[in-house]
């Protein structure tokens, strides 16, 4: 492919589509990364990934040591899962994950000794991260990052060594590292960079080695200068550039970084290594250094627990398989007027039905939302104002699109190119009719007929 | 009917904790909202759009400038209130939807009309041009160029050039034909600074050109009405009628007659901006714009009528559906991949 021909540069970016809701970062965006204590017990789900699901290599009532392999697939597109701490396992029992999937889970009832508080941080964060010990060979680095579970931490927690293996037809020029975290409230990935640079830039190096990229960029919005000025120390010395982004949602989603940063467009139904851009985010990428420089497998994640519904909101170091309830309590509470648990920011988030469900790969936060932040006002008729196309980042025509989904007219659905949605959120938040538009264009996705 | 959403909401049981847990509620994202949009706002931003409108008919009409648009207005809120009871509906006037089209409606009637004019106007806006549709959203024409469309061939007297001139009125102002009358039938032009300003002759809304800029530059600013259709409609008949100025020199119908004359300003930025019955895409309100500048260029050139905002008006919003399917942009990475068989 002649692609390769013309490597774009990278370049600091903006959107002219998509919104900008407040932030309401501010919440937990001061709360440094708490480590909550080992909890009596986790459950780990099986399937926590995009792809086959793992089978339990582990009986009931065996002691496992912290990150022993639990379950395990020989699919390609799956990651194994690990003991997030020591103990014990019992029988294989069924949780319901916050998309509504029941899916298989391991449970481990804690017992002997655990690493704990600053120590765990530093296990997993802290420590030098030597870049000349990254092993040459690219499928080194894909098979240490496979062997680590380690997943997409943004959210759609798609396996990290598919992602880094590279396809012949398909050179790869640009790893871009994704910072932007441009869910309101959330704020996981913020203090990371803070806290926490030096594994973000050996694991992009240790990324962008394995799929022989020749630029890197690491991309953060610009309502978050902190974080941009602890990156750019901490990439001096290296090739990696820290690229500053207008704030925007949704910034952070794929296409869209990809569009800002380097002007490429992914085509619909495509995927980004087909413009030559692999996209990872910064929590990953510190996975990765974990996983390629101290062969550790991915086990905890950084959680913010935040939401106007949280008496405290934090940002958590915890054990994969944690229940949410334990998140809460660590952070006080929910106050009075808590009404809607979400996993993950308010745009795209899953509701949680309970609290008592397992903290995932996937999960960057938990936010818990109260009556008077929540949209309720009742539906009127489309004035086909015109707003949710305005702000539509793939330029499609939602209000066409949903209310043909809601009559099931799916000729006009397809016609409008319902499959090119990415469900961001953007023309219901906006919607002066507060017509359900995601909503019903999700749900036409989904029903929509096969031809 | 359409709630299957709302029925979604479920309350979930609470989880552990000895404390008793709020109740929490699963649905869909995204579970925030922009509180700063609704369609009564929207409305509400027409309406301080037409103030400086208004203020001017008023300086320029004096109280029958007041008495037509009162009217007009309550016409239409008392026609949208018994249309909504018949259909057994919510009462709609929260929306000042119905407000906005009666104050554009008064606007674009002559000082002169009777009384009855403005209220057969106003219900047959509401009427025939939004509730028989099914309500706000549904209409496929501007309610009110439909009630004045039908007001004009109803009462021909009272809405034609005829009904604009005056003699023995107190006011100075309606002496005069109105500015393009006078340029089409007697070839008389009128000065561009009482055109921009508005000291004309005319529907009450359409005189004051600066008034009509002020108000819906305003709009375009706020984004409730979309910058694209009045550029376009005001650089189409600036095109054409700059054209027809060269080819005709001595016209009395000039650059600035076009442009400044008329309901061309009111119409392109208060009604034609109308979104319910114009195009959704930058394309389409484009095509649109243009549309109905060829068309009031064509109407004020070759037709019997000194004026064709509202008749131009009006045919765009009839060719908006086929607008709406013709024109839509394909998405940001190309058409969506046909569906593997």
């Amino acid at each position: 492919m002649s692609a390769q021909a013309t490597v774009p540069q990278v370049h600091s970016g903006s959107l002219s589509w998509g919104v900008h809701p407040d932030d309401r970062k501010q919440l937990s965006a001061d709360a440094p990364i708490e480590v909550l204590p080992t909890p009596a017990q986790v459950r780990v789900p099986l399937l926590q990934h995009l792809g086959a699901p793992n089978e339990a290599v582990v009986k009931p009532r065996t002691a496992v040591a912290w990150g022993d392999v639990l379950g395990r697939s020989d699919a390609f597109v799956s990651a194994p899962v690990h003991a997030p701490i020591a103990g014990k396992t019992a029988r294989v029992g069924a949780v319901t994950l916050p998309n509504g999937r029941r899916v298989a889970a391991v449970p481990i009832k804690a017992d002997g000794e655990q690493v704990e508080g600053r120590a765990l941080f530093d296990a997993i964060y802290g420590g030098p991260w030597p870049h000349d010990e990254i092993p040459d060979d690219p499928r080194a680095i894909v098979a240490a990052v496979r062997e680590a579970g380690i997943v997409g931490l943004g959210g759609a927690a798609f396996p990290t060594h598919v992602k880094l293996s590279v396809r012949e037809d398909r050179p790869i020029h640009t790893l871009i590292l994704n910072g932007a975290e441009c869910e309101p409230y959330l704020t996981a990935d913020y203090r990371l960079m803070l806290e926490a640079p030096e594994p973000i830039v050996a694991g992009a190096l240790a990324a962008a080695r394995a799929v022989g990229a020749q630029q890197i960029a690491i991309a953060i919005e610009d309502n978050k200068p902190a974080a941009i000025g602890e990156m750019k120390r901490a990439v001096a010395g290296t090739p990696i550039r820290v690229v500053e982004l207008t704030t925007r949602y949704p910034m952070g989603g794929e296409r869209q970084l990809i569009y800002a940063v380097t002007g490429l467009v992914v085509p619909t139904g495509g995927l980004p290594l087909d413009v030559g851009v692999v996209v990872m985010n910064v929590g990953t990428a510190a996975a990765v250094a974990r996983a390629v420089l101290r062969g550790k497998p991915l086990t905890h994640r950084i959680v913010s627990v935040t939401g106007e519904g949280i008496a405290t909101p934090k940002n958590l170091l915890v054990p994969i398989g944690v229940s949410y309830a334990e998140l809460v309590a660590c952070c006080g509470g929910l106050t009075p007027d808590a009404t809607r648990a979400v996993a993950g920011g308010p745009m795209m988030g899953f509701t949680l039905g309970s609290l008592d469900i397992p903290v995932t790969k996937g999960t960057s936060g938990l936010t818990v939302l109260t009556d008077s932040t929540i949209k309720k006002a009742p539906e009127t008729n489309c004035v086909r104002c015109g707003r949710c196309v305005d702000v539509c980042p793939i330029r499609l025509v939602p209000t066409r699109i949903a209310l043909a989904a809601r009559h099931k007219a799916w000729d006009i659905a397809r016609a409008y190119h319902i499959t090119a949605c990415i469900e961001c959120g953007c023309c219901a938040y906006t919607c002066p009719a507060n017509i359900p538009l995601t909503q019903l264009i999700r749900m036409g996705k989904a029903e929509l007929p096969r031809s | 009917m359409h709630d299957e959403f709302r029925t979604l909401e479920a309350t979930a049981e609470s989880a552990g904790g000895a404390a008793p847990m709020p109740a929490l509620r699963v649905a869909p994202s995204p579970h925030i909202a922009d509180p700063s949009l609704t369609t009564a706002r929207m409305m509400i931003d027409v309406l301080i759009g037409l103030a400086p409108v208004i203020a001017m008919s008023v300086w320029v009409f004096r109280w029958y400038a007041v008495l037509q648009i009162v009217i007009a207005t309550l016409s239409c809120l008392a026609a949208e209130a018994l249309a909504t009871s018949m259909r057994r509906r919510a009462l709609t006037l929260g929306d000042f939807s119905a407000a906005v089209t009666g104050v554009i409606l008064g606007l674009s009637l002559p000082w002169s009309a009777p009384w009855y004019v403005g209220v057969i106007a106003g219900f047959i806006a509401i009427g025939l041009g939004k509730a028989v549709f099914g309500g706000l959203g549904y209409n496929v024409f501007n309610p009110a160029m439909v009630g004045r469309a039908f007001v004009m061939i109803a009462f021909p007297g009272a809405l034609g050039a005829a009904a604009y001139q005056a003699q023995g009125v107190a006011l100075h102002v309606v002496t005069e034909a109105t500015p393009l009358t006078l340029a089409k039938q007697s070839a008389i032009a009128t000065d561009w600074w009482p055109l921009f300003l508005g000291t004309v002759n005319g529907s009450l809304g359409e005189t004051s050109a600066l008034a009509c800029l002020l108000g819906g530059l305003w709009l375009c600013l706020r984004r409730t009405a979309s910058w694209e259709i009045p550029a376009s409609i005001v650089g189409t008949v600036a095109v054409l009628a700059g054209i027809g100025q060269l080819v005709r020199p001595d016209s009395p119908m000039t650059l600035a007659h076009h442009l400044l004359g008329g309901a061309l300003l009111f119409g392109a930025f208060f009604i034609a901006t109308d979104p319910v019955t114009s195009p959704l895409t930058f394309r389409g309100k484009v095509v649109f714009g243009i549309g109905i500048g060829v068309l009031v260029w064509l109407i004020r050139t070759f037709s019997g009528y000194p004026e064709g905002v509202m008749f131009a008006v009006l045919v765009m919003n009839a060719v908006t559906p086929l607008l709406n399917r013709w024109v839509y942009p394909d998405p940001l990475g190309g058409p969506a991949p046909a569906p593997k068989s």
